[in-house]
């Protein structure tokens, strides 16, 4: 992932207590990975975010979460055609899996 | 007379493993990590694996891109046995036969090979058809092994294949951070890369050098010096390179996004009357070689941006024979559109169909960017191709025209799977050119549908979105003889 | 859950980009602070 170092940058400048991390990637697989570098830190060990635990809230944009807080007309204008055509189910299942992860990280800070 | 046609297509590969680790990504991963180049290079391929990898047999044409959904993955690990190297409409090319394409590309002495590597280049160009005496001749004689290592410790880049120093590159000026021997490594590669992409072409038309007006490159690098970074004509350099004595050229610059405003402008030019013949290049990206390599690691498979590519095409006024470009309607991302996939494939897909009366089931293929999955998913990149279809499947699906359980079925009947190096440009949409020019030809398919997409916002001006698409059709007169 | 809360938009071009996010989570009522779209091709 390549933006890490603004991410922890927006880390370091709000801090990690009111933070929320909401993402747009297109599969499970990817918004794993993502999700996992906000959580636990960079998979691939090289980033900015390796090693780093921010134990970040994470959401996927189209997670039922993220779609019941928000305007039904700007959901259905923003992303409703993606709702179709992408796998929320997978991408939910996978992001929901590390948003657990950072609460143990939370709940260990 | 009638919109442009499509005359002729080339699509090249140069499998360089050994410039892998010059790779932006590699470039900034190696030095954090001393154990990182020796992983690199356990997991190159070799010439004849990267030959039998069935998308690239795909890419020059032996082989249909709906064919790879029937292989069985890893297509890296199912490779065809002696697959040639030779394609309908293109060829791979060794890291050796590279590097003396880069010699020969290169006007300004930045490239050192040894007298070794001269010796041995020199006869293995003069075994290609390609090869002319005069790019021989600029091979030169080398310097001795001992100079070249002398140059290399004092910065200069080494070349090197099969585990042998060949030579180096230096830099092209004291100061200017544009002019380091890896930016000048890239923007040759380009150079180099875009060259054999139109000899390819030359030798796939029938048409003399001298009859080509015009030649728009729309790689991305940007080739230029401090005063003018970015600031191009590479078109006009490959265009020398080639021979075309008669031409002279631009680049158009748009990101991925590029091939397809520069379709349009070369279509353009040509039903104005300008020119009568327009050549479209685009060289490989070598800042993109081993982009993803941190995901094929963790995954211990081979890295597989180890190629660089190159395309041409051929665009021509009116032949009543070849394909048409329809100018009469494209699709294009406006300043005041939204940035949401909706509202680009509302501006690309929807829009550009109804204007003419069309709907998205009157389109035989919808050529998007076509990059490899194999190259993307283990990256977490996703597979573009296979979203891309999905997307515009949900479109018709929102305006009620199919059910959401039928994507799959769309995404085969009217989609491919991705089978270009991910360089950008390169997968933007005319991977597929070639397949969609003769499937016309033969009376196969009737029309298809080319749409690009591109991250402007890259360059940190604007955040904003970017497409174009156009509608590729059989030619006017050879359907109404029908 | 957005209300009082900072949020970083992490968009993908092949998948939803950054904007689109943005507009999201501003109408759930949390407050972009970061907003980057990914490319990886």
């Amino acid at each position: 992932m390549e933006d890490q170092g603004i991410i922890k940058d927006a880390v370091d400048k709000h801090g990690t207590e009111n933070l929320i991390v909401v993402l747009g990637t297109p599969d499970a697989e990817s918004a794993g990975i993502f999700a996992e570098t906000v959580t636990i830190g960079d998979p691939a060990f090289s980033g900015p975010l390796a090693g780093v635990s921010l134990g970040l809230p994470v959401y996927h944009v189209l997670e039922s979460e993220v779609k019941e807080a928000a305007d039904p007309d700007v959901f259905e204008e923003e992303v409703g055609m993606m709702e179709i055509s992408l796998d929320v189910e997978a991408i939910s299942k996978e992001v929901s899996r590390f948003r657990e992860k950072a609460e143990e990280i939370e709940d260990a800070g | 007379m009638g919109y442009p046609v499509v005359r002729g297509v080339a699509y090249v590969l140069a499998h360089v493993p050994d410039l892998v680790r010059y790779g932006s990504k590699p470039e900034r991963e190696i030095p954090k990590n001393p154990d990182l180049l020796s992983e690199i290079q356990d997991h190159l391929r070799d010439f004849s694996e990267a030959r039998n990898y069935p998308p690239h047999q795909v890419f020059i044409g032996n082989m249909k891109p709906e064919e790879l959904w029937e292989r069985e993955q890893p297509w890296y690990e199912n490779l065809i046995s002696g697959a040639p190297r030779f394609g309908e409409w293109g060829e791979i090319y060794t890291e050796k036969e590279f590097y003396g394409w880069l010699k020969v590309a290169d006007e300004f002495d930045l490239i050192y090979l040894t007298e070794e590597a001269a010796e041995e280049i020199e006869t293995i160009l003069s075994e290609h058809h390609l090869a002319r005496p005069e790019h021989l001749e600029k091979l030169g004689d080398g310097v001795s092994r001992e100079r070249v290592k002398e140059l290399i410790s004092g910065g200069a880049l080494a070349l090197e294949a099969e585990g042998e120093l060949m030579g180096c590159i230096v830099d092209g000026h004291d100061e200017d951070e544009n002019l380091t021997a890896d930016i000048l490594l890239e923007n040759l590669s380009t150079k180099a890369s875009g060259f054999l992409a139109v000899e390819k072409l030359m030798e796939n038309i029938d048409l003399e050098r001298e009859d080509i007006a015009f030649v728009i490159n729309s790689g991305e690098e940007g080739v230029g010096d401090r005063y003018q970074r970015g600031a191009g004509n590479l078109a006009k350099a490959i265009a020398e390179m080639n021979g075309l004595s008669s031409s002279t050229g631009a680049d158009v610059k748009a990101f991925c996004c590029a091939p397809m405003h520069a379709s349009i402008v070369a279509g353009s030019l040509i039903e104005s009357g300008v020119f009568d013949n327009v050549i479209l290049v685009g060289g490989g990206s070598l800042a993109k070689l081993g982009m993803k390599m941190q995901g094929h690691l963790s995954k211990d498979m081979p890295i597989m941006e180890d190629v660089l590519a190159g395309n041409a095409f051929l665009f021509s006024k009116d032949d009543e024979v070849n394909p048409q470009i329809r100018l009469d309607t494209i699709g294009k991302h406006d300043v005041a559109m939204a940035s949401s996939q909706q509202a680009i494939y509302s501006a690309l897909v929807d829009k550009p169909l109804q204007k003419v009366g069309l709907t998205i089931f009157d389109v035989d293929k919808y050529s998007s960017e076509l990059h490899n999955p194999e190259i993307t998913v283990p990256a977490g990149s996703g597979n573009v191709p296979h979203n891309n279809y999905r997307m515009i499947g949900s479109f018709a699906v929102k305006h009620g025209l199919m059910e959401a359980d039928e994507l799959d079925e769309f995404e085969k009947e009217y989609g491919m799977p991705g089978f270009s190096p991910t360089q950008g440009h390169i997968p933007s949409a005319l991977p597929f050119l070639g397949f969609a020019r003769d499937r016309i030809l033969k009376g196969e398919m009737k029309r298809t549908f080319f749409l690009g997409k591109g991250s402007l916002f890259l360059a940190k001006m604007s955040n904003i979105s970017d497409g174009m698409s156009f509608i590729l059709e059989a030619n006017s007169a050879s359907s109404s003889q029908d | 859950m957005f209300k009082g809360k900072k949020v970083l938009c992490i968009g993908e071009r092949d998948g939803i980009p950054g904007p689109s996010i943005e507009k999201v989570v501003e109408s759930a009522g949390g407050e972009p602070v970061l907003s980057v779209t990914q490319c990886f091709v």
